[in-house]
């Protein structure tokens, strides 16, 4: 069992100040074996944050991510899923299915993580899934009206991913789960 | 010499403590025959060591302890003697006949411990006795410890409520009376000390001096024990005798340690209610003592005790302790005309600490303190050592720390005044303590007025004070620094509208002081703001009448650009194009497409004028496109001038590959699903074909400079993007050009001089099993593909 963070678009300091409280106090080190972010977090600050949760962090770069090292996309293979990363303002139409599905099958991955939209989505498609963990800080959007804060959480074990997705709605933390089962293993 | 001093100083001891041991030696002989006679005759001997006047205290004490544990087993002699029948009165006498003073003196105090334990006299007469005949000893360090002698073997044995020794003739006030004696004439002993051998020893007399000091504060000690004691005795009879001797001795070192001792050995509710008698003391004293950390030590101990519980609350209100304090305050700076500013910070400081304990809900409490502070502070330079900008920091705080809401820091006039006497450093350091204490405790400042306020109490951070550039600050510190007002920004906020639209007014005239490196910190905040309120506006519908108010989002639209405006100053081209998008795309959500026309308008201009850089361009493309896809409120005329332009750009990026993606992007622009008007399948087929063409040149590129083609990727990409809209239904993509360009991947990949690319060959595959998938579908979309071989 593998535990993986999803996140991004924390937009901080512009558009949310922190990270929200209830969702620092569940994220602690040493339970998550590795974090993917989307990007744009936008500060140093952010990236060292995550550093302390867990070492093994994968960023791309968001449009307002000035870190010119984090890339425009990023494949990594957890036990038997190959996934992959990209902020998604690439995408266009933003948030579009069949787009993602595109950028998907390019990169040839089994589970892609995008942001941008602010939006928290999961859907199946053809033989994968495409997750977007939304804003971990809520932060404005031009696309989304009234974000919730949220993060997902996937949790790998062999052909079986389970997505626990944390939303804050007023205050409280809803917890929603997905799951999904993968019917050929990666060569 | 001094080296010699000191070693004498050892030898005289060691030949003490010989002395002192041999004699002990043959009076445990004396003892253990019950020999009474030579008991008292080698005793006698063994405390003429005392007499020596060639040790420093601290040797001396060591003599002393020695001499005390065998004056310990001597005191169960004389109980025994007299359980044996000897008449404790004789042996009162008897031991009067040693020949030296001090010996006499030591003994009389042994066998007087165990006359009054015999209750054959009333104890205070013993007391009296003996306490009277200790002023044989003048010598300031034999009479300090045989009074302290005195002091220890007499502790247990006085009379006090309830103890055995408290009688008819024996009251508390006979032991009251005892201690306070034996308490002033050490202490004049002490004193005297400082008098005692040449002048230019006088700073290692006053350090031997002051390790004696716990041999006068023991009475204190003994006093605040005494059961009996009080408050209305301690009131009435100890302190101001106590305090007598203080103010009247004049002696620097004597009268800071005892008013310290006098403040930590009594209770506090003692102290509550003699403030008066307490505090008069303090301007009495010498002008050398420091006097701030004696109140400074006081005003804790009684702010602890305010927070010991609420029911201790009503007894600071009766004895009106506030006032009285800070009169007592007033009176120290008075006559302490040197004291250091950094003292009367500190003094304000405790006041402070002590207010908000105690009347939390008294706010002009709080702001009279700072206005006498700022009466202190006035006339004088700013504060710029260590130790007054750590006190005036604290100071400062303590109201965030106690409020948690720095709405209530705003209410207090005189804290900017305080506030102006702060250096830049200071002031910025302050700045970041308000800042992070409104984070902390998520104060959200709602009016316009407030926030003007708090951006005048912060202005260390804000811009650069009196033209000093910030060239010296550490650029991670810098950063640091505006991410945290970025984050302030945040915290500004009214459910009012017009309200809000003043404090985002209110911000913007603060912050574009701020100059070129501060803005791209400050602004990006105060756009989302804005667009926040945009927004609230939207979703209002129209409730206000539209004419009254001056919040509109046309008006706010006119604020946000001309604040973005204000970034060609740094220059951030980039960051400043990435806003101009935003509010466009707001100003499409509320349907003002002049607004929006212009917000791209100015977008374009930038890529024009100032993104050279090739990596910078692909990604602002990226946005444009992106944005422009989402825009729905442009007439045919804006809407192609802008299309135009954006695929104009994407057709001139710099690599073949990022010129290719960018226009088979622009092909979004013109079929929109969800947009009747916006379905042009022939723009969409031209932007496919001209992206067919680049990726062509590409590889005719890539077979000149290298002799073998490049990746078929990019055809790829392209069949994804004409499934993509034959899928949707364009008309114009047709399933032979689909097919066409299976086919011509197919013959590529496997032409002779193509480089194998694993990630081309998934890719295709994935495509190909897409199609597959889809044709597996079932319904009208499996129709679709069914024509299509892959």
């Amino acid at each position: 069992m593998v535990l993986v963070l999803a996140l991004g678009d924390l937009h901080i300091p512009h558009r949310a100040p922190h990270l929200p409280a209830k969702f620092k106090s569940m994220l602690v080190p040493g339970k998550i074996q590795h974090i993917i972010c989307t990007g744009n977090l936008c500060i140093k600050e952010i990236h060292d944050y995550l550093k302390t949760l867990c070492p093994d962090l994968h960023i791309t770069r968001g449009e307002y991510d000035e870190d010119p090292r984090y890339p425009e996309t990023k494949t990594l293979t957890i036990g038997q899923f190959k996934l992959g990363i990209c902020h998604g303002h690439q995408v266009i139409p933003w948030g579009d299915l069949d787009a993602l599905a595109m950028l998907q099958r390019q990169l040839d991955v089994d589970i892609l993580v995008t942001g941008h939209t602010h939006q928290f989505t999961a859907y199946k498609h053809e033989a994968g899934v495409v997750i977007n963990p939304g804003s971990a800080t809520g932060a404005f959007s031009s696309t989304t009206y009234d974000v919730n804060p949220s993060f997902v959480l996937m949790d790998i074990d062999g052909l079986r991913v389970v997505v626990y997705v944390y939303e804050l709605i007023d205050g409280e933390v809803k917890v929603d789960k997905i799951d999904f089962k993968k019917t050929t293993t990666t060569n | 010499m001094i080296s010699d001093g000191v070693d004498d100083e050892e030898k005289w001891l060691s030949a003490g403590i010989t002395g002192l041991q041999q004699n002990a030696f043959y009076m445990h002989r004396a003892l253990d025959s019950n020999n009474l006679k030579d008991a008292l005759k080698y005793s006698a001997q063994m405390l003429s060591e005392l007499r020596t006047s060639k040790l420093s205290p601290h040797k001396y004490y060591q003599l002393y302890m020695r001499a005390f544990d065998e004056l310990r087993k001597l005191e169960i002699f004389f109980k025994e003697e007299t359980s044996r029948g000897c008449s404790i009165v004789e042996l009162y006498e008897l031991v009067q006949h040693a020949g030296n003073i001090l010996p006499r003196l030591y003994l009389l105090c042994t066998v007087g411990s165990v006359y009054i334990r015999s209750k054959e006299a009333p104890a205070k007469d013993v007391l009296k006795d003996i306490v009277e005949m200790c002023r044989g000893i003048q010598h300031p360090v034999r009479g300090l410890f045989l009074r302290s002698y005195l002091s220890q073997v007499s502790k247990d044995k006085l009379p006090d409520i309830g103890s055995e020794y408290e009688g008819d003739a024996d009251t508390v006030m006979d032991s009251v009376e005892f201690v306070l004696q034996n308490f002033t004439e050490m202490n004049k002993l002490w004193v005297r000390m400082q008098h005692q051998g040449p002048t230019r020893e006088k700073e290692k007399r006053e350090k031997e001096r002051s390790e004696l000091r716990d041999l006068v504060g023991k009475n204190l000690h003994v006093l605040s024990q005494i059961e009996g004691v009080d408050l209305d005795m301690y009131k009435e009879i100890v302190l101001p005798r106590v305090l007598e001797q203080v103010v009247n001795c004049k002696d620097e070192l004597a009268q800071y340690y005892l008013m310290d001792c006098i403040i930590q050995v009594f209770p506090d509710e003692y102290h509550l209610q003699t403030l008066e008698t307490l505090l008069s003391a303090c301007p009495q004293l010498q002008s050398s003592v420091d006097v701030k950390t004696v109140l400074a030590r006081l005003m804790e101990r009684l702010s602890n005790y305010a927070a010991s519980g609420a029911e201790v609350l009503p007894e600071f209100f009766q004895v009106e302790a506030f006032a009285k304090l800070n009169n007592a305050i007033g009176k120290v700076i008075e006559a302490q005309e040197n004291m250091s500013i950094a003292g009367v910070v500190t003094l304000y400081s405790s006041l402070l600490t002590f207010t908000l304990q105690v009347h939390s809900d008294r706010l002009d409490y709080v702001d009279q303190i700072l206005g006498a502070c700022v009466n202190q502070l006035s006339g004088k330079e700013k504060l710029d050592d260590s130790k007054s900008t750590k006190q005036i920091v604290a100071l400062l705080s303590a109201p965030l720390e106690k409020y948690k809401d720095i709405d209530t820091a705003l209410k207090l006039s005189n804290y900017p005044r305080v506030m102006k006497y702060l250096t830049d450093g200071t002031n910025k350091e302050m700045a970041t303590v308000i800042i992070q204490s409104i984070l902390k405790n998520k104060s959200c400042i709602s009016t316009a007025e407030k926030v003007d306020a708090l951006f005048e109490l912060i202005k260390g951070l804000i811009r650069d004070l009196d033209g000093n550039p910030h060239d010296e600050l550490d650029e991670e510190d810098f950063k640091e620094e505006q991410s945290s007002v970025a984050r302030l920004i945040q915290m500004l906020h009214s459910d009012d509208p017009e309200e809000m639209l003043k404090i985002i007014c209110t911000v913007r005239k603060h912050i574009l002081t701020g100059g070129p490196k501060r803005l791209p910190f400050t602004i990006p905040p105060l756009i989302f703001s804005s667009l926040k309120l945009v927004r609230r506006l939207e979703s209002q519908n129209e409730s206000v009448s539209v004419e009254e108010a001056t919040a509109t989002p046309e008006k706010i639209f006119q604020i946000v650009t001309q604040t973005i405006e204000a970034l060609s100053s740094v220059p951030v081209p980039e960051l400043a194009l990435g806003l101009y998008l935003q509010c466009a795309e707001a100003a499409n959500d509320c349907d003002l497409e002049p607004v929006a026309y212009e917000l791209f308008t100015q977008a374009y201009i930038l890529y024009e004028e100032e993104i050279s850089d090739s990596k910078a361009q692909v990604t602002t493309i990226h946005l444009i496109v992106g944005t422009l896809q989402r825009m729905h409120i442009f007439g045919v005329e804006n809407r192609d001038a802008l299309t135009h332009k954006a695929t104009g750009y994407s057709a001139k990026l710099l690599k073949k590959p990022d010129q290719c993606r960018a226009v088979y992007a622009c092909s979004h622009l013109f079929w929109l699903d969800e947009h009747d008007s916006i379905k042009d399948g022939e723009r969409v087929l031209l932007c496919l074909k001209r992206a067919l063409r680049i990726a062509n040149a590409a590889q005719q590129m890539a077979s000149a400079t290298r002799g073998s083609s490049g990746s078929v990727v990019l055809f790829i990409e392209i069949l994804n993007k004409y499934l993509y809209f034959y899928e949707k239904g364009v008309p114009q993509i047709t399933v032979d050009s689909v097919q066409g360009l299976i086919e011509l991947i197919k013959s590529e990949m496997q032409g002779e001089n193509t480089t194998s690319d694993p990630a081309a060959d998934a890719f295709f595959a994935s495509t190909l099993r897409y199609i597959q998938f889809r044709k597996e579908k079932g319904g009208a979309v499996a129709e679709k593909y069914e024509p299509i071989k892959a």
